[in-house]
């Protein structure tokens, strides 16, 4: 059996959701704000793909496009993130 | 090191350890000890598969990446600091719609690039190939959708767009229904057209996934818009997993997967707490249409009211204290005055604790992080399941800015909307103060039986003027 890449992908795709959902019903309601943020800032890893679209410093349509993906995921996920710290950061000081 | 080790090694294998980080970093992220830790992994690994992209990129002109990095960073930065915490909702919603459109402008701009830059002969779908060039409208349908999808919950967050009410378009599931099939249909037109034409199919299909967001969002009342965001996030999720398609990224294809399975799994437990389906909090229109009952059954007959002095004078002989926190006690930014409260009944020895619904504030978990903004301590928090028990023993029950959570109608009349759904038993303890503005209806657009109990006492307010009366008068016992 050989799998094209689109196959493998599919295969990873569906795995990874099993793991998503495995490891997130084990999570206390507390955590349930938080841990949103904090998926969401891990979904900005579209950054990721917006990089490979803006690699000439040309003003094309395309790089333009894949610049303002580049802007909008970076909110994404420097905000996501600071922003679940800030939450937790609360959860930590009471323990005091 | 030459690029085609850095390429074939050195980029996997750091993918791989991104993958890995953000893996414990969602582990470790949902136990309290550890969550802080596990946010600070996510993100490591977050930078990571930065640095993956950039190493595989190889040397090219840098100038657009990192300005736009830069300008991303600041803003989100800005973002982050300035945000109240009973804003959380909202920014979540925010972000998420950021991350939605982002990947379908990735997907957008590849396509730009390949497909009409380039000006090749032949079909989207030969120049693209076929997976490609799905994705490529997938990422486009879904990330559309995410983006105003959130910015409309953003809005009715708020309270903007008619009070966060329901938005009812006549024949609207037709529209709806009828609008994502022609989005559909102009994908496939857009696959399957010549190079040069497919840029209107394109052009098309992101306009009507833009206004899809919009369709599906606005008929949702806003007490459901918590569940909303969460399927937004999945969604997001999901449109960066079609972005990593279309870039053939394994770790965005992953991150974006498991995104997609958590926001799924939250917006089952948070439906499960509100006792609705899915179905039923989407299709929408709750609290307006089936209102229910005569209109002469919603208005209140003997109802108590009392002030802040007299509410004193019985926390003075309680014994035992439990405080519901809700909505109300968000939007009046009461959380720290309702601990000075605590704290001093507890100096004279009265027992006290919080009963948090599931659904509490405008997420799981929401109410939980503003008193822990407020240093309540963790172990006073109560979920609904260990405290329904102990408001038979208590003396005075405090409901802050709560109103269906507490409403017994849910547990006694099965023809009330609200039928089944779970709530606190405040109705069992001996005294019960309700600290609202009015007795206009909650969310679910019904009158609360709670506040016409005899032995319940209506203080009419805002949660914080009225703790801090409250305050005043019990240091005055």
């Amino acid at each position: 059996m050989t799998m094209g890449p689109l196959l493998i992908g599919i295969y990873v795709f569906v795995l990874a959701g099993f793991v998503g959902f495995e490891m997130i019903t084990k999570v206390p309601p507390t955590l349930h704000t938080p841990l949103m943020s904090g998926a969401n800032a891990i979904s900005g890893i579209t950054v990721v793909g917006a990089v490979a679209a803006a690699t000439t410093g040309a003003p094309t349509v395309a790089n333009i496009l894949g610049a303002l993906a580049i802007v909008t995921a970076t909110i994404n996920v420097v905000g996501g993130f600071l922003v679940t710290d800030r939450m937790l950061r609360m959860f930590g000081k009471k323990k005091k | 090191m030459s690029q085609e080790v850095i390429q074939s090694t050195v980029v996997p294998v750091v993918y791989l350890l991104s993958m890995i980080l953000f893996i414990f970093g969602i582990k470790r992220l949902s136990k309290v000890k550890t969550a802080r830790r596990g946010n600070a992994l996510a993100a490591v690994g977050m930078l990571l598969a930065i640095v993956g992209a950039l190493l595989e990129l190889g040397v090219v002109d840098y100038r657009w990446i990192a300005s736009g990095m830069a300008i991303g960073t600041i803003i989100g930065l800005l973002f982050a600091i300035r945000v109240q915490m009973t804003s959380m909702p909202e920014m979540v919603a925010l972000f998420n719609g950021f991350g939605g459109i982002a990947s379908a402008l990735v997907a957008t701009s590849i396509y730009w690039d390949k497909v009409v830059q380039r000006a090749p002969a032949g079909t989207v779908y030969e120049v693209l190939g076929t997976d490609e060039a799905v994705t490529v409208m997938l990422s486009i349908l879904i990330g559309g959708i995410t983006f105003t999808g959130s910015l409309i919950a953003l809005f009715k967050l708020q309270g903007k767009l008619k009070k966060g009410q329901p938005i009812l378009l006549p024949a609207r599931h037709f529209i709806t229904f009828g609008l994502l099939l022609g989005a559909l249909v102009l994908g496939g037109l857009a696959v399957a057209a010549a190079a040069p034409d497919s840029v209107m199919w394109v052009l098309a299909l992101s306009g009507a996934s833009l206004i899809l967001g919009i369709l599906l969002t606005i008929p949702i009342g806003g007490a459901d818009m918590p569940v909303v965001v969460s399927l937004l996030n999945s969604y997001s999720g999901v449109a960066a997993s079609m972005a990593g398609f279309v870039v053939g990224n394994p770790v965005l294809i992953i991150a974006g997967a498991m995104v997609g399975a958590a926001g799924l799994i939250l917006t089952q437990i948070m439906c499960v707490a509100m006792n609705r389906s899915l179905l039923n909090v989407l299709v929408g229109g709750f609290g307006v249409t089936d209102g229910g009952g005569g209109s002469g059954s919603d208005e209140y007959t003997s109802v108590t009211s009392c002030g802040a002095e007299e509410t004193a004078m019985l926390l003075e002989n309680a014994e035992s204290v439990i405080i519901i926190p809700g909505y109300g006690l968000a939007v009046a930014q009461a959380q720290h005055a309702v601990r000075e409260l605590a704290d001093m009944l507890k100096e004279r020895g009265t027992k006290v604790t919080y009963a948090i619904h599931p659904v509490a504030g405008r997420m799981p978990g929401h109410m939980n992080v503003l008193l822990a903004e407020a240093d309540v301590p963790y172990e006073e928090l109560l979920e609904m399941d260990v405290i329904n028990s102990e408001f038979k023993n208590t003396d005075v029950v405090i409901v802050l800015g709560a109103n269906d959570v507490v409403n017994p109608a849910a547990t006694k009349d099965p023809a009330s909307p609200i039928a089944g759904m779970p709530i606190l038993n405040a109705h069992e303890a001996r005294a019960v103060f309700v600290v609202k503005r009015s007795l206009s209806p909650g969310y679910a657009g019904i009158k609360n039986e709670l506040f016409e109990y005899d032995n319940t006492m209506m203080v009419f307010g805002d949660a914080k003027k009225v703790l801090q009366e409250l305050i005043g008068e019990v240091k005055n016992l």
